[in-house]
């Protein structure tokens, strides 16, 4: 029985990873409405940036500014040169270009940066603990954490800043935001630029997991089973759906994978999302009346 | 969507018999037949070969992308469904000639193309979008993981048998080429049926406004499962010709997620609810990085840096080109091809 | 038109203008030995690449610049990305297996497992010899069945035999081997399932415990794996990984307690970029290296001096020399060099074709006093190949252990027992050979 419970411990832990990368592109989906592939791919260009500025010598928490202010100025580019001539395109052709983008960013990335395998080391041990019993990591009790304080962070964001409050009018009704006086493109570079951040914590966090490499652009295909069943507007349900595939995958991964002579943790997060679009198709907290047919 | 037009190729059609279109169709064939004499085995194997067969997947796309408007990116699953079938009917049903066999690979790809298709009725958009992954995934594990589908190969890949009508050995590229040029031409006269009939119509009601469609009476959820069908049918064929018409081998990473996005853009490229564009789109993604890559033997690049530089380079200007298409032309190539032809028919004329 | 559609027109113009033309632009290759360099300078896997395409092109340089040749004929390196896609692959192998402007083809290094899979066949109509040394099909060892696949060097059957050689040296002797637990972490691909029939027959012969536990690509997530290993209290493990499942594999085992200097890496999980990136927990992790790593070669020594002191190195970053990588790349080129030296025994000083390339691979003969004289001793170990057996004979490879910035090594050759398995390999070619109603060969002379 303890052998269930630490498979389903280190299942939620391996969910609130998971999470951390789907909180970026439900951001974005939520102010824009846009599908952001890319996510990946700037996961990939934050984590790099920021190895190679450490590695060049520059301290942890300068590094960490300069790399989001690299990641901001990105998010306007971003706005400028594919957002805007896209405005008022349909979302399908939004998400397409975001698929061009990544090719773009990974491009860009490695041109700069170069293909090497960088090791990243946060200076959290990880190790083994025991915790009533059962074995866990310490390096996933702090990501956890910080995965807790950047929701935490956001959601104060969200609800007491003026420009939190004005997204919320975006991502409610565009159109009677804009009526209002919103600047539609300001938004879209703010929560691009929040993205982006959010990438860098997702992209440092996985990166210092299995370094810092090209393989980081493809955790997005772990994230998008998530935004699926947590639904594609909701930070609470991207948590929320975090936690199920990753506790659900885990315990699949040692009880039914036996069954069928392998691991089955590539898709069955995927299956699971589709049976359960089938019963709930907005997700556990998406908005209800959005893509239902 | 954005408003999508009747593709123009179809137009002629319509015109009386022994119209321009009919001799278009002629000479295209002839000339589709008489390439093997013009190309060397280079041009065949490795650039016309693919690009054919990618058309083709990008019509099987383009039939429920462009006429039905449902986005997949789990294409390829259904790709490498034709491609397994297709061997182990060979493999183990050694009596049934080839076209059969790819008929019936067909068939069983659209039943799964039916089944995952089956959370259409319920949901649209991007939720059904990330949900075709869920047949992609799925696939790639059911292929790699029951060793039963490769025949206990040791590597998991498959190769076909025999490749040969009426004991008519196809393996040469001459031989995989008729093969390929065949089944396609077949295929793409089928599209046209489909896109011209009832069917392909309704699809087009549902794409443009689906609660109409159903208020005149369409049966929404019954041609929304047979556009999956469909789709499928097409996508499986184009994958049983990708694995044995082409690479010879192959194995399920062959229809990994990337060859899904590759059919994707080539719908986005090649232009939607078009048939001929996807030969364009298969043209651009089949072509961009051979010249690319060759580009590099004409041209000193080295001010660019070194190879690796250059290849990532080649990235760039990819994604770079299909967001400027997205830009500049969301009716994709043909549309722009179309134009082209327009712009220069006047010139023409007065010249003439 | 407008602006765009112009310069839409005028692209397309240019590209059919290279593609055509870009032949009669290159260099004359007449009278030079055609080396078409199948890269992977982009996606996953570029990381190995690089350091490995190196080591190729700076030991055919130094071959070119400072010998003269091979015998007098020039290698021409044409490289051909292949991103590590098979479709790309394909194309490659069209582009160059008639040779390119003059120069000639005798043999093509696919650089790939798959790709060399996807050759078999038409490699048999082209009659093109495929080389994978390291990462061939173990099937095609039979030469009378694969007559055009060379997969030089080592196996992953021969590799199991090594590991568990290993772990009775270890353990003090076979006997010892009873009782012990063995896991095998691998990748869940036709390579990582490669080892589960050797091990099988491997633990019913010494009687210890075979776990096999597969990891699904690419292996960003191991967890439950790792608990399965702990849970089942294994002795050893034997990771099979590739590309990023090997630094998540380190690192997750060192979360769940598992020691590092238990764990024995296969070939591909054996680089630098292996183990650097899992940081303090690689340290005293174990690979097995058929390319060991390291300068202290007479023939690295000689590449430092005449190639990467001179700035003429195809390396980027220096401290990239001498690593796994870096000299499996010089010893692949080495195969191929000393092939054309067995060639030119028989046809003369002048580029081999690719019916001459297929003789010299099959009677391939590098002993130990050739190896002396290569400034090779250590780096590798003999290699004779036959009609028969297109692996080598002696399958052999080295422990390497990392000490948490490089490499060092542990062993001398351990060499695996050929006969083990020769019978079960046999079969397998002659199934093969069934299923596709080939003739196999009989050996002349």
């Amino acid at each position: 029985m303890s052998y269930f419970f630490e498979t389903l411990v280190s299942g939620l832990f391996a969910g609130v990873m998971y999470s951390l990368v789907a909180i970026g592109f439900v951001l974005i989906y939520k102010a824009s409405g846009v599908f952001n592939f890319a996510q990946g791919a700037m996961l990939l260009f934050s984590a790099l940036t920021f190895v190679t500025l450490t590695e060049k010598g520059m301290p942890f928490a300068l590094a960490f500014i300069v790399t989001s202010l690299v990641m901001v100025v990105i998010a306007i580019l971003i706005e400028w040169l594919v957002l805007r001539p896209l405005r008022n395109r349909d979302p399908l052709t939004l998400f397409m270009a975001t698929l061009g983008l990544s090719y773009v960013i990974e491009g860009f990335a490695q041109l700069l940066m170069g293909m090497d395998v960088h090791m990243l080391d946060l200076g959290i041990p990880d190790v083994a603990v025991q915790v009533g019993g059962i074995y866990v990591s310490q390096f996933d009790i702090i990501a956890s954490l910080i995965a807790l304080t950047l929701v935490a962070t956001l959601a104060i964001a969200f609800n007491k800043t003026r420009m939190g409050i004005s997204l919320r009018a975006v991502a409610a009704d565009t159109l009677a935001a804009q009526s209002i006086g919103i600047r539609l493109p300001v938004i879209w570079r703010i929560v691009w630029s929040v993205a982006g951040i959010v990438a860098l914590v997702a992209g440092l966090v996985w990166g210092s997991r299995q370094g810092v490499q090209y393989s980081l652009s493809l955790v997005t295909l772990k994230a998008l089973p998530v935004l699926i069943i947590g639904g594609f507007s909701s930070i609470p349900g991207a948590i929320a759906g975090g936690l199920l595939v990753g506790a659900t995958e885990a315990l699949a991964d040692i009880y039914v994978g036996p069954l069928v002579n392998g691991s089955v943790s590539t898709w069955f997060a995927y299956i699971l999302a589709v049976g359960f679009l089938l019963i709930r198709p907005a997700g556990l907290f998406g908005d209800r009346e959005i893509e239902r047919v | 969507m954005t408003t999508l037009q009747e593709s123009a190729p179809s137009k002629p059609l319509r015109q009386p018999v022994f119209g321009i279109g009919t001799i278009a169709v002629v000479a295209g064939l002839i000339a589709a037949f008489a390439v093997p004499v013009l190309a060397d085995d280079y041009w065949l194997s490795s650039i016309i070969i693919p690009m054919v067969i990618m058309g083709l997947a990008g019509i099987g796309l383009n039939l429920l992308m462009g006429y039905t408007g449902l986005v997949s990116i789990g294409s390829a699953a259904f790709m490498s469904i034709g491609a397994f079938s297709t061997y182990n009917l060979l493999l183990r049903a050694p009596f049934l000639p080839l076209p059969v066999v790819l008929i019936l690979a067909g068939l069983i790809a659209a039943i799964a193309g039916v089944i995952f298709g089956l959370p259409a009725l319920r949901i649209k958009g991007f939720y059904l979008s990330a949900s075709t992954l869920g047949a992609q995934f799925f696939f790639e594990w059911l292929f790699t993981n029951f060793s039963w589908f490769s025949n206990d190969s040791q590597s998991l890949t498959i190769s076909a048998p025999r490749l040969q009508i009426l004991d008519y050995d196809l393996q040469s590229a001459t031989g995989r080429y008729y093969l390929v040029i065949a089944t396609t031409a077949l295929l793409i006269a089928l599209a046209f049926a489909i896109v011209k009939s009832r069917v392909g119509r309704e699809w087009m009601a549902i794409r443009d406004m689906d609660v109409a469609a159903s208020v005149i009476g369409i049966r929404v959820a019954h041609r929304k499962l047979l556009s999956f069908g469909i789709s499928s049918f097409f996508l499986g064929i184009a994958g049983a010709l990708w694995a044995f018409g082409y690479l010879g081998t192959a194995d399920a990473h062959a229809f990994n997620l990337d060859k899904s996005f590759q059919i994707l853009f080539i719908v986005i490229i090649g232009g939607v609810a078009t048939i001929f564009g996807n030969f364009l789109g298969a043209a651009f993604i089949v072509l961009t990085p051979i010249l690319l890559d060759r580009l590099s033997l004409v041209i000193d690049l080295s001010f660019l840096g070194d190879q690796g530089a250059l290849a990532n380079l080649q990235h760039i200007i990819f994604g770079t080109i299909i967001i400027v298409l997205l830009i500049k032309e969301p009716d994709g190539l043909s549309s722009l091809i179309k134009r082209g032809v327009a712009a220069l028919r006047p010139q023409a004329r007065s010249s003439g | 038109m407008s602006l765009f559609t112009k310069a839409m027109s005028l692209a397309t113009a240019a590209m059919a203008v290279t593609l055509m033309s870009s032949a009669s632009f290159a260099e004359d290759g007449s009278g030079q030995q055609l080396y078409p360099l199948f890269t992977y300078r982009t996606g996953p896997y570029a990381p190995s690449f690089i350091p490995f395409g190196a080591g190729n092109i700076d030991y055919l340089r130094y071959i070119n610049e400072v010998e003269g040749g091979v015998d007098g004929v020039k290698i021409l390196v044409q490289e051909c990305e292949t991103a590590y896609t098979i479709e790309r692959g394909i194309e490659c192998y069209e582009r160059y297996k008639n040779g390119y402007n003059g120069a000639l083809t005798a043999a093509i290094y696919p650089h790939s497992s798959g790709l060399d899979v996807a050759l078999t066949d038409k490699a048999r109509i082209d009659k093109i010899p495929i080389v994978s040394p390291g990462g061939g099909q173990n099937i095609a060892t039979d030469g009378r069945v694969f007559p055009y696949q060379y997969p030089l060097v080592f196996d992953y059957w021969s590799e199991a035999q090594i590991i568990v050689d290993y772990i009775a040296q270890q353990a003090g002797g076979y006997d010892k081997l009873k009782g012990l637990k063995i896991a095998t972490l691998y990748h869940d691909s036709g390579y990582g399932r490669d080892t589960i029939e050797p091990l099988g027959i491997l633990a019913k012969k010494y009687g210890f415990e075979d776990i096999q536990i597969p990891v699904p690509h690419p292996g960003e997530q191991q967890q439950t794996q790792w608990q399965q290993i702990r849970r089942a209290n294994a002795d050893w493990v034997f990771l099979r990984g590739w590309g990023v499942m090997t630094p998540v594999a380190i690192k997750t085992a060192a979360r769940v307690g598992f020691p590092a200097d238990r764990i024995i890496g296969d070939i591909w999980s054996g680089s630098e970029d292996d183990a650097r990136p899992a940081g303090a927990a690689a340290k005293g992790y174990l690979a097995v290296s058929v390319f060991p790593p390291g300068t202290d070669y007479g023939i690295l020594k000689t590449l430092k001096k005449d190639i990467l002191d001179k700035g003429e190195s195809d390396l980027k970053d220096n401290s990239k020399f001498g690593t796994v990588y870096y000299n499996y790349g010089v010893i692949e080129a080495i195969t191929f060099v000393e092939a054309l030296r067995t060639g030119h025994k028989k046809f003369g000083n002048r580029p081999l074709t690719a019916a001459e390339g297929q003789w010299a691979l099959e009677n391939l003969d590098i002993d130990q006093k050739r190896i002396a004289e290569l400034g090779a001793e250590g780096l590798i170990s003999p290699l004779k190949t036959s009609i028969d057996n297109h692996k080598g004979e002696t399958i052999a490879a080295k422990i390497i252990q990392w000490n948490g910035q490089s490499w060092d090594t542990r062993t001398d050759w351990i060499k695996a027992d050929a006969s083990l398995f020769a019978d079960v390999i046999k079969a397998k070619a002659a199934a093969y050979a069934k299923e596709k109603g080939i003739q196999p060969r009989v050996a002349t002379n």
